[in-house]
């Protein structure tokens, strides 16, 4: 399963270090001997056009899919033969491109449930809601435009309001590298604003992987663009790079 | 009883429910009802603790089983077995080839005791192994499954068969078991004549006792954080998973616990009935079991226990004047209860009554929160099936 250690000195630095990364579903290579690598306090943004394989990178990593062969490591820890609670504990946090939020509980319950503690069967029937988780949900709940409508229940909330909770959802856990797949997808535009703004934020501090196909929004907080095409990086380097390089223009921003 | 002050674990309304079921199972029902009738409704909240189970495993967390007569029958079995072993002293059977072993023993030419009945002369140990054995039997089954992420229809599908299987084993093996007898002719706990009309009362109030101890235990599981986890993994699995939680040891647990619950059900049953048999542990008691729970409200701790008492006490009603059609009216109130009321009993005292009510109980109708609605309910496998 494990390929060659490629492993240099180089890759010391980088929070995360993907290398020769392959995952074939019936043969289809959806990712294709990628390679990449994410410094400390990093925005990476990945843009392509569908089904280049985006979302299948974030689902590697996270661990809800496993790779078919390469190596995935977050600071020296292999991502590819840990279970999904163990590289969340790791810290690694991921926002799904859907709404993955609890319609049936509160925005409190949503945010307590995410604070990292008390994620043992004991741990959860022992958990008590203390002045520290209280006042860290509140923190949170500011933060996300939230803190009003903590005693409703999330399916209450719209469509917006439901992303920026799941955000929230990953915040408290303050995780080290956060991946977000298309934040900011069928917003309104102040909703955008508004997100564009928490973002900014959230990002102090920590690596963030993004999914977006706004391009203005991309140019907006981007370091460094990844373009993605049939499972292969196609192009990478800083926005401006990217933008002015011809087989990115030919498959993905075209006209 | 309770906590005061600020406590999360019964709210106002839960206490006044529980208060209201306790007056109803220990002073109206034991003053209205002959002797008779009240053993009748002893029988039936053994099924009960059955029922509270399933509200944790099925309603909370959307883990449906359908074979928890499987534990139910564990923990009668374990308790019949004591009983057995009592009421075969060597006295009681002198007549028999070898005497001091349970009669059906002797029929089927067994001359000693089998080392697995030996543990059972012991009360101790019996009441540990009522509790213990039916979860350890559904922590092996849980952790094989979950592990590998069964669940939904197919997990339901797979404790229908352990239920057959049981079935199959116990009455196969008549020599150790009884066969499709079971275990009958008890007499005595501890010396105790448990077939007199005063000790038949006297468990009838300590089966109340459990339930209501059980009831409290269900209530707190539910407003610990592990309750709302229970329900964030029916409603998003994923995302828990994604929060830094091992899914499947939260299944597991629950899933034990419902048989824990469940095995006390049994043994209460054998210690009221006298006797257990093959057909309290295969899959048609299995589903009934369900049917209570779906009908009582599967997301309502208390509404279960009034959906046994009320499926159970039509069924005695209508089968002593129509047996050929009651497991057609029981079907059919299933399906009415799936496809027009899924939140059962419960359900439409929430949405009916509890308004009404509110004003009464000062504010005790803000019951957003009361439980959590299911989702959208397709037939009966709730949303944690994907």
């Amino acid at each position: 399963m494990n390929t060659p250690v490629i492993t240099d000195t180089m890759n010391k630095d980088f929070v995360l270090a993907v290398e020769g990364l392959t995952v074939s579903f019936d043969g289809f290579k959806a990712v294709n001997d990628l390679s990449f690598y994410v410094d400390e306090n990093e925005i990476r943004v990945i843009i392509g056009p569908n089904g280049a394989g985006k979302t299948t990178v974030l689902d590697l990593i996270c661990g809800r899919t496993k790779a078919t062969t390469g190596s995935i490591k977050f600071k020296d820890q292999e991502l590819t033969r840990m279970k999904e609670h163990e590289i969340v504990r790791a810290g690694v946090g991921r926002k799904f491109q859907n709404p993955s939020i609890y319609e049936d509980l509160t925005v409190f319950e949503n945010l307590e449930i995410s604070y990292p503690k008390g994620r043992s069967v004991v741990g959860a029937l022992t958990f008590r809601r203390d002045a520290p988780v209280k006042e860290r949900v509140q923190e949170i709940a500011e933060m996300i435009f939230l803190a009003d409508q903590l005693d409703q229940r999330a399916e209450y909330l719209s469509h917006g309001q439901k992303q920026w909770l799941e955000i929230g959802m990953l915040l408290i856990q303050d995780p080290e590298l956060l991946m977000l797949d298309e934040p900011v997808a069928g917003m309104s535009v102040s909703e955008r604003k508004k997100t564009a703004e928490l973002l900014h934020t959230i990002i102090k501090n920590r690596s963030v992987i993004v999914i977006e196909h706004d391009m203005k929004f991309v140019e907006d907080i981007a370091h460094k663009v990844t373009v993605l095409h049939q499972g292969k990086i196609l192009s990478e380097g800083p926005m401006a790079k990217v933008q002015a390089d011809p087989k990115v223009i030919e498959v993905y921003l075209g006209h | 009883m309770t906590k005061t002050g600020r406590t999360f674990f019964l709210r106002p309304q839960d206490m006044i429910g529980i208060a209201i079921l306790a007056i109803l199972l220990l002073v109206v029902l034991p003053l209205t009802l002959d002797n008779f009738r009240l053993q009748f409704v002893g029988k039936y909240l053994t099924y009960a603790f059955v029922a509270l189970g399933l509200v944790l495993c099925w309603g909370y967390a959307g883990i449906l089983s359908l074979g928890q007569g499987v534990f139910f029958g564990l923990g009668g079995y374990c308790m019949a077995m004591f009983l057995k072993l009592e009421a075969s002293s060597v006295e009681n059977t002198k007549i028999q080839t070898t005497p001091g072993i349970p009669d059906f023993m002797d029929w089927n030419q067994i001359t000693q005791l089998p080392w697995f009945w030996e543990p059972f002369h012991h009360l101790g140990f019996t009441i540990i192994a009522v509790l213990v054995v039916p979860a350890i039997f559904a922590f092996v089954v849980g952790f094989a499954m979950f592990k590998r992420r069964v669940g939904g229809v197919y997990f339901a599908i797979i404790t229908q068969a352990l239920a057959a299987i049981l079935t199959i084993l116990i009455v196969g093996q008549q020599g150790y078991t009884g066969g499709i007898n079971g275990i009958t002719d008890l007499r005595t706990l501890n010396g105790w004549d448990i077939r007199t009309d005063s000790a038949k009362t006297i468990l009838y109030f300590v089966c109340v006792g459990l339930l209501l101890a059980s009831i409290l235990l269900a209530y707190f599981v539910k407003s610990s954080k592990l309750g709302r986890i229970l329900v964030a993994m029916r409603d998003k699995e994923d995302r828990v998973r994604f929060s830094g939680y091992d899914v499947s040891n939260f299944k597991v647990f629950v899933f034990c616990l419902a048989a824990s619950l469940s095995a006390i059900g049994g043994a209460m049953f054998t210690l009221q009935v006298g006797f257990m048999s093959p057909s309290f542990v295969g899959i048609v008691p299995s589903i009934e079991m369900v049917i209570y729970t779906a009908v009582g409200g599967r997301l309502s701790i208390l509404g279960a226990i009034y959906g046994t008492l009320l499926v159970n006490w039509a069924k005695t009603s209508f089968s002593e004047s129509f047996p050929e059609l009651w497991l057609f009216g029981l079907g059919g109130l299933f399906i009415a209860v799936v496809l027009t009321f899924p939140n059962g009993i419960a359900g439409l005292y929430q949405t009916y009554v509890a308004p009404r009510l509110g004003p009464l109980f000062g504010g005790a109708a803000k019951r957003s929160d009361a439980t959590p609605p299911a989702p959208p309910s397709s037939g009966h496998a709730p949303a944690a099936a994907e």
